[in-house]
């Protein structure tokens, strides 16, 4: 498996082998999914969304419902229309839901059908129910990538619902970009703890996280209702937690109804935790509580006990940019020397953030946006590492380089259980820290000669 | 089967031409098929006498895939056959795709088979070549031969040497070639001698000098081309004599197109610009 890759890091300028992304409305159906009581709706050929409905499914071992235009060759012929408009009257005479969010294809995309004149005309037609929301995003995939899908409906969820009304809600809107839904119930009981009204959006616990109570529900309890998203527009500040998935539309909210911004890194690890909760506490004018102050400390415990095994351990970390800025701190903090770090999105901003949180302590680390696993392999090969951080995509380079792979990030294919725990917060950062122990610790009790095999470590 | 395309800016007189050449044609006794690429749907009016034919893909829309050829093909002046593959309304839709949906489907339909007998295929293509749809007649060894419309008019001129530049792409990896350029009068000053300098630095010829003539917009309005309306117009010899001389033509070639300043060039040569 992958023997041919060799340890020459190859000049190459359109090639991509083993792209580290997907493609766009993959993040734009995620996204839906994190609004109360939305269909997210693919206005394109069937295929896409089919795709899009099972990666998703592969990774949180839900199901995902989503409904698609189901392009023909007469429909890329004559524009998509009559089939956004048929598929507006099916979804809401059968599946009733409270909003549809369509995001664009390629298809639909190139032959450059006008979404927001569809809307309007199914609307005045009186194709969508009174009180009933349709919203839209453009996510064509030759642009940008998963994030950016994601980004673009964030952005057109604040575009089509956001109100201002003049009066202060006094609430904080949380835009927690692309996590798991275990992480945005994370962020929650974090915000809780501290008593401050906020918003979360868009939000898939108890979206993608259901118990099994042997009954299907097309629309859970979950994802942020349209009520709070309106008051978005009327809330004291948002908190944005990621340059690539959160920063956009809280840019937004900003230009549209001047709701003031922060911009944060994902909360992932000690400092990006600590100044989740920090901006909390400030701008809800509230103290933290002391057991949030017991749990950091418990962190900084851990993190000590396990110093030894993690100091200058070489670690290489791949996937979407948030994800990736938001470890590459804590790696750091945890001792580790991050030796390469890669996103298969585009965007200098990663680098730039990346080399910030750097500074000059590791001179020949490799950042690279827009690249590819294939890149890796090669630099593993020249110069190896001690463990991989990366989805389920990077477990090919881990067999074939024998190095132990931490599951992070998107998609996670093939194991079960890591949506039932956060990445993000003290608690999420204390389970990294066993996962990555487990994973170097295992790998040496495997690998080391006799005399280096311990019972106590 | 000579397989040809239509080219040229829009407005010149391309569906007017080629349906006029085709009424020679097929007078002469030659099988001819015409196939319309312009959404507009409007290259087969005067070979059908003005007949609203389905386009090709209206009945795709209409009846879903299972087309037959009866549906989309009309008979016109003198046993001619036209198809129009039709599109979408201005504005909606992928235009370009409909051209490559429609002639897919008159190749698996069969309407280029031996048994048709054909022994001229025309593709009128609407306007420049605006996207890869517009140069499907043109890949693939789809059409092998290529008209290009033009008049002494800059913009038209303009038109065909971009027109060249997408032939020379295309066959440089197939066997689409130039045929000529067919002058389609405007009066302009010292036409002929244009055009023909013009021919010649593209490494192509002048195939036929079309004069202005009336006739030729009495006969539309009659919904007729020339040759049909009145055989005896001199216009109608006109046409036969384009007819004959792309039948004799053997002058295949991959044009060389001119750069900008060549192209201006010859309109001062030629006293446009006094």
């Amino acid at each position: 498996m992958l023997d041919v890759t060799t340890a020459t890091v190859s000049d190459r300028k359109a090639l991509r082998i083993n792209p580290a992304k997907t493609c766009q409305p993959i993040g734009a159906m995620y996204a839906a999914l994190g609004i109360h009581s939305c269909m997210p709706h693919s206005h394109g050929s069937q295929g896409c969304c089919s795709y899009h409905r099972s990666h998703l499914t592969r990774h949180f071992k839900e199901p995902v419902a989503a409904t698609t235009s189901s392009f023909t060759e007469g429909t890329s012929v004559f524009g998509g229309m009559a089939n956004l408009q048929q598929a507006l009257v099916n979804i809401f005479s059968i599946y009733d839901p409270e909003v549809v969010a369509v995001h664009t294809t390629c298809l639909s995309e190139v032959i450059g059908d006008d979404i927001p004149t569809i809307i309007k005309k199914s609307r005045e037609e009186g194709k969508i129910p009174d009180g009933k929301i349709v919203i839209h995003a453009n996510t064509p995939s030759f642009v940008g990538s998963n994030v950016t899908g994601f980004s673009n409906m964030c952005t057109g969820i604040v575009s089509y619902l956001a109100e201002k009304s003049g009066l202060s809600n006094g609430s904080i809107n949380i835009f927690p970009g692309w996590l798991d839904p275990s992480d945005m119930r994370e962020l929650k009981r974090l915000a809780d703890a501290l008593t401050v009204p906020f918003t979360l959006c868009p939000d898939t616990s108890d979206v993608l996280d259901l118990p099994q109570t042997g009954v299907y529900e097309m629309y859970p309890k979950g994802g942020t209702p349209v009520a709070s998203i309106k008051g978005m527009g009327d809330a004291i500040a948002t908190l944005a937690l990621g340059e690539f998935t959160a920063y956009p539309s809280a840019q937004k909210l900003l230009d549209m109804h001047a709701v003031p911004f922060e911009k944060l890194d994902a909360p992932i690890g000690l400092t990006n935790t600590d100044n989740y909760i920090d901006a909390l506490r400030r701008l809800g004018d509230v103290e933290v509580p002391a057991w949030i102050d017991a749990e950091r400390g418990r962190l900084l415990d851990v993190i000590s006990d396990i110093g030894q095994y993690f100091h200058q351990v070489p670690v290489a970390i791949f996937g979407d940019p948030d994800m990736v800025v938001g470890l590459t701190r804590f790696a750091i903090e945890l001792g580790l020397y991050p030796k390469y770090i890669f996103t298969g999105a585009t965007g200098r901003a990663f680098e730039t953030r990346i080399k910030e949180l750097l500074g000059d302590k590791y001179p020949d680390t490799v950042v690279r946006h827009g690249a590819d696993l294939f890149e890796l392999h090669e630099r593993i090969k020249g110069e190896p590492v001690k463990l991989i951080f990366g989805n389920t995509y990077g477990k090919y380079i881990a067999r074939a380089e024998d190095i132990p792979l931490v599951r992070f990030g998107f998609p996670i294919l093939d194991r079960v259980g890591h949506r039932m725990f956060p990445v993000v917060g003290y608690r999420g950062a204390m389970h990294l820290v066993e996962k990555i122990s487990d994973a170097l610790l295992n790998h040496r009790d495997r690998t080391c000669a006799e005399e280096w095999f311990e019972l106590v470590q | 089967m000579r397989k040809i395309a239509i080219y040229g800016k829009g407005g010149i007189g391309k569906s007017t031409t080629t349906q006029n050449t085709v009424a020679g044609l097929a007078e002469m006794g030659r099988k001819v098929m015409v196939v319309g690429c312009d959404p507009k749907a409007d290259s087969t009016r005067l070979l059908l006498g003005g007949l609203a034919q389905r386009s090709v893909l209206d009945t795709l829309r209409e009846e879903g895939e299972d087309v037959e050829l009866g549906d989309i093909r009309s008979e016109g002046f003198c046993s001619s056959l036209c198809v129009e593959s039709g599109g979408p309304e201005p504005g909606v839709g992928c235009a370009g795709r409909g051209i490559i949906t429609s002639i897919n489907m008159l190749e698996q339909l069969g309407a280029y088979d031996d048994a048709v007998g054909l022994d001229y295929v025309f593709y009128d293509v609407l306007g420049d070549v605006v996207c890869g749809g517009f140069a499907m007649p043109i890949r693939e060894g789809k059409a092998e031969e290529i008209y290009i419309v033009c008049s002494g008019e800059m913009m038209a001129m303009y038109a065909a040497n971009n027109i060249c530049k997408g032939i020379v792409k295309f066959a440089k990896t197939g066997v689409v070639r130039l045929g000529g350029l067919i002058c389609n009068s405007r009066n302009v000053d010292r036409e002929r001698d244009l055009i023909e300098n013009f021919a010649e630095r593209l490494g192509t010829q002048m195939i036929h000098f079309v004069p202005r003539d009336n006739d030729v917009q009495r006969a539309e309005i009659n919904r007729k081309t020339v040759i049909e309306w009145n055989p005896e117009a001199p216009q109608a010899s006109e046409y036969r004599t384009l007819a004959l001389a792309i039948e004799a033509n053997k002058k295949l070639v991959i044009p060389k197109p001119l750069e900008i300043e060549e192209l201006e060039s010859i309109l001062m040569e030629f006293g446009l610009f006094n």
